[in-house]
């Protein structure tokens, strides 16, 4: 004879439950299939590069995440990771990528480099990558530990939840992307 | 000529260095404005025009034989009015493990200096680089432009003049970091 | 009738026209490619498969780091030499301490050189892991990644007992080391000793002699003894191409006259070669740290350098003289001799080395890195002229290019 046993999960959305069937908001349905497949492109440039690639080995296993496919192609990446130091010369190419990605897309900044220029407050530096793009969630750290990487992207995935579906098309999205001059 | 040894040179290093003198002063006599030792290197200083033939005699003659090159960088002096710049040349000769240091100096006003890509191949970046920070112009080099930064950059970031950060940066005020 | 090679892309041989015009593609590879490891571009005129020219582009990375330590006293560049080849930090740490304690002629006692040794190698180790199974990665065999990067976060495991962090480790001071390692850092040690050559054995076995691995990375990039001497290579990649150069040997620093090791040499200069010269020192790597271990001698861990080296805390507290030095060495306040010094260690990369200028101040009035990889780099264009593309992508793999190192 079989037992039943509810299985909590803290991902449930609010919704009406039944058997064999789950209603809630297509929001809520959206959100929850984005934020658990999220393709990441990995713009690993220096040495939180190296941190990451131990993330992503199997010690501290990214793809648990969903993250099992990185995209070197930003047309097929939803989240862009940006990790180590961006130079003045390597601007325009990280400003390339972040618009040839589609939407929705997110922006992680991993590093105090990446954040805001780090310990190199040098002429060649770009002081944080906020100058040029939006960035979602930043990770403080000079390499963070994988441990807050991965809080990092969990952050992400809260943010990706809880997205209204109407935010990418909203007059103050677009007012954020002209401040940057993308449109 | 200016002539110092370090205190606590080995015997080996005063005997290269006596041996590489000679040779030098054989072939290029007034040519080799200084020598001495520093630390555990013999140094020679050398005039700017005849860089390239001491070189390529240290590399080629047979006793000498430093044929690898293992670094040159530019250093700036600006107090040294009439030889602000020098170049650094590093030789390694690997079969007797003898190192020596070249310098040459010359004055802000005429930066040209003769390549040493055709003796060394791996020569070609090292000078970009110091191209790219000093501003030296290798004569006979053959893709002589900026290698590290940016391409508009105008101005040789690594002399003393320059200030370390950006000069365009407005939101970080000086006091509070320390400057 | 003679075409025009522009518009149409043929020529008509004709009686007096032997040379065929070819038209060539142009692929840009970089800076932000998944098989580059690190930021560089190169520019390839490409016949079909088979590349023509290449143009490399660096500097996508320059940090100004020769800049950036005219203005920190001493103690503060140790970090900035972290991020060179951030692979194997504790290496660059290491080799800058030397060169400082070398201007200021200060003798590190033998316990603190067996120390820093064992953890040179261990960083070693850690380097050619990652060179190792980035290689493997390239050529499709991921399997062999996953299983070594564990034993990485071993090593990433014995650093944070000894210093705190994992990957830029700031490890050492300037005279010794900052503790001795302790109880855990020992077991740890030994565990990492007694576990690791399974595992390695286990990547060898999976990759060395395997045929697909072979066929990929024999002739592929190869260069000659004299072109790699021409080009100043060293480390890992000169060896490979036959030349034994190995500073460790021939200019000993941190006792490693004592220890007993052989340096590994290829013949072909090829990717197959860099492969397995990387993979025999790793096994070198191991022998150093058994030699290590077992002679370890009892002494201070760092040497008596009041001005550069931090007092203890209750000094601090209590004796003034103590308090007086810490606070000139935390605020950069320390004079150092004038004098020019230039003193190299072999990185995972080759031959590493610090030339530093001090006028007497508190900052070098010039610092100059010689960086192993930017000088190796300049040679890829000729190696891959004429092979493949993806022989191309193996060859810098192989290479082991890091790009901290190449721009700094």
């Amino acid at each position: 004879m079989t037992t039943n046993v509810d299985i909590k999960s803290d991902y449930k959305p609010e919704g009406f439950e039944g058997q064999g069937f789950f209603a809630t908001s297509l929001d809520k349905a959206v959100g929850l299939a984005r934020a658990n497949s999220l393709w990441p492109l990995p713009f690993a440039t220096s040495c939180c590069g190296i941190e990451f690639m131990a993330t992503m080995a199997s010690h501290y296993d990214l793809s648990r995440f969903g993250m099992e496919r990185l995209s070197f192609s930003p047309r097929q990446a939803d989240l862009l990771m940006v990790m180590g130091t961006i130079s003045k010369k390597m601007a325009p190419i990280l400003r390339q990528v972040y618009e040839q990605m589609a939407e929705p897309k997110w922006v992680l900044s991993m590093g105090a480099c990446a954040s805001s220029g780090g310990i190199f407050d040098t002429y060649s530096v770009l002081q944080g990558i906020d100058r040029i793009i939006p960035v979602d969630v930043y990770i403080p750290g000079c390499p963070p530990r994988p441990e807050q990487v991965l809080d990092g992207i969990l952050k992400i995935q809260e943010l990706a939840k809880n997205e209204a579906r109407t935010r990418r098309t909203s007059p103050e999205y677009k007012a954020m992307l002209a401040k940057y001059g993308l449109e | 000529m200016h002539h110092e040894i370090h205190p606590n040179a080995s015997p080996a290093t005063i005997e290269l260095h006596n041996h590489i003198k000679d040779a030098l002063l054989q072939s290029f006599d007034n040519d080799i404005t200084g020598s001495q030792i520093d630390y555990d290197f013999p140094v020679f200083t050398v005039a700017k025009n005849r860089i390239h033939d001491v070189l390529e005699f240290l590399k080629n003659s047979e006793n000498m034989g430093f044929k690898f090159l293992t670094t040159l960088c530019g250093v700036h002096y600006p107090e040294n009015k009439g030889s602000e710049f020098a170049l650094v040349y590093q030789l390694h000769n690997m079969e007797k493990n003898n190192r020596v240091r070249i310098k040459t100096f010359m004055s802000s006003a005429d930066l040209n200096v003769p390549t040493a890509t055709d003796l060394w191949l791996g020569a070609n970046w090292m000078e970009r680089e110091a191209f790219d920070f000093y501003g030296f112009r290798f004569q006979g080099h053959p893709d002589l432009r900026r290698i590290l930064n940016m391409d508009e950059m105008n101005y040789h970031p690594l002399r003393k003049e320059y200030a370390l950060e950006d000069a365009g940066r407005d939101d970080k005020e000086d006091k509070y970091f320390g400057r | 009738m003679k075409g025009t090679s522009g518009n149409i892309g043929q020529t008509f041989a004709t009686a007096s026209q032997v040379t065929e015009q070819k038209d060539y593609s142009i692929l840009n590879l970089g800076p932000t490619h998944p098989a580059t490891h690190g930021i560089f571009q190169n520019i390839l005129t490409m016949d079909g498969e088979i590349i023509v020219k290449a143009e490399p582009t660096i500097g996508y990375i320059h940090r100004a780091f020769e800049k950036l330590a005219e203005r920190r006293p001493y103690n503060q560049i140790t970090p900035i030499t972290d991020r060179l080849n951030y692979c194997s930090s504790p290496i660059n740490n290491m080799g800058w301490h030397m060169t400082v304690e070398k201007l200021i002629g200060c003798e590190v006692p033998k316990r603190a050189q067996y120390l820093r040794v064992i953890i040179m190698e261990l960083s070693r180790i850690a380097d050619h892991i990652v060179c190792d199974t980035v290689i493997a990665v390239d050529t499709g065999a991921m399997t062999g990644f996953l299983y070594l990067f564990q034993w990485r976060e071993k090593i990433y495991e014995i650093f944070e007992e000894i210093c705190g962090a994992r990957l830029t480790t700031n490890i050492g001071r300037i005279g010794g080391l900052e503790r001795d390692f302790n109880e855990k850092a020992w077991s740890r040690i030994h565990a990492f000793m007694k576990e690791f050559p399974k595992a390695l054995s286990e990547f060898d076995k999976l990759v060395t002699r395997n045929r697909i691995f072979m066929d990929r990375t024999i002739n592929c990039g190869p260069i000659s003894a004299e072109n790699a001497l021409a080009y100043s290579f060293t480390g890992p990649n000169l060896r490979a191409a036959g030349v034994d150069y190995d500073v460790r040997v021939m200019s000993p620093y941190s006792s490693y006259e004592d220890f007993d090791f052989t340096i590994p040499v290829g013949t072909n200069g090829d990717t197959y070669d860099r492969y397995m010269v990387r993979m025999e020192e790793m096994w070198q790597s191991m022998r150093i740290i058994e030699q290590a271990i077992k002679n370890m001698p009892d002494g201070a861990y760092h040497a008596e350098v009041p001005e550069f080296y931090l007092p203890p805390k209750e000094d601090v507290y209590s004796k003034m003289e103590a308090l007086i030095y810490q606070f000139k060495i935390v605020m950069g306040e320390t004079d150092v001799p004038k004098g020019e010094v230039y003193h190299a260690v072999e990185g995972g990369n080759g031959e590493l080395g610090f030339y530093l200028i001090s006028d007497g101040g508190r900052t070098p009035y010039r610092l100059h890195m010689r960086r192993p990889c930017f000088i190796y780099y300049q040679a890829y264009p000729s190696m891959i002229e004429g092979g493949m593309l993806s022989d191309a992508i193996l060859t810098m793999s192989s290479m082991n290019v890091i790009a901290g190192e190449l721009d700094a």
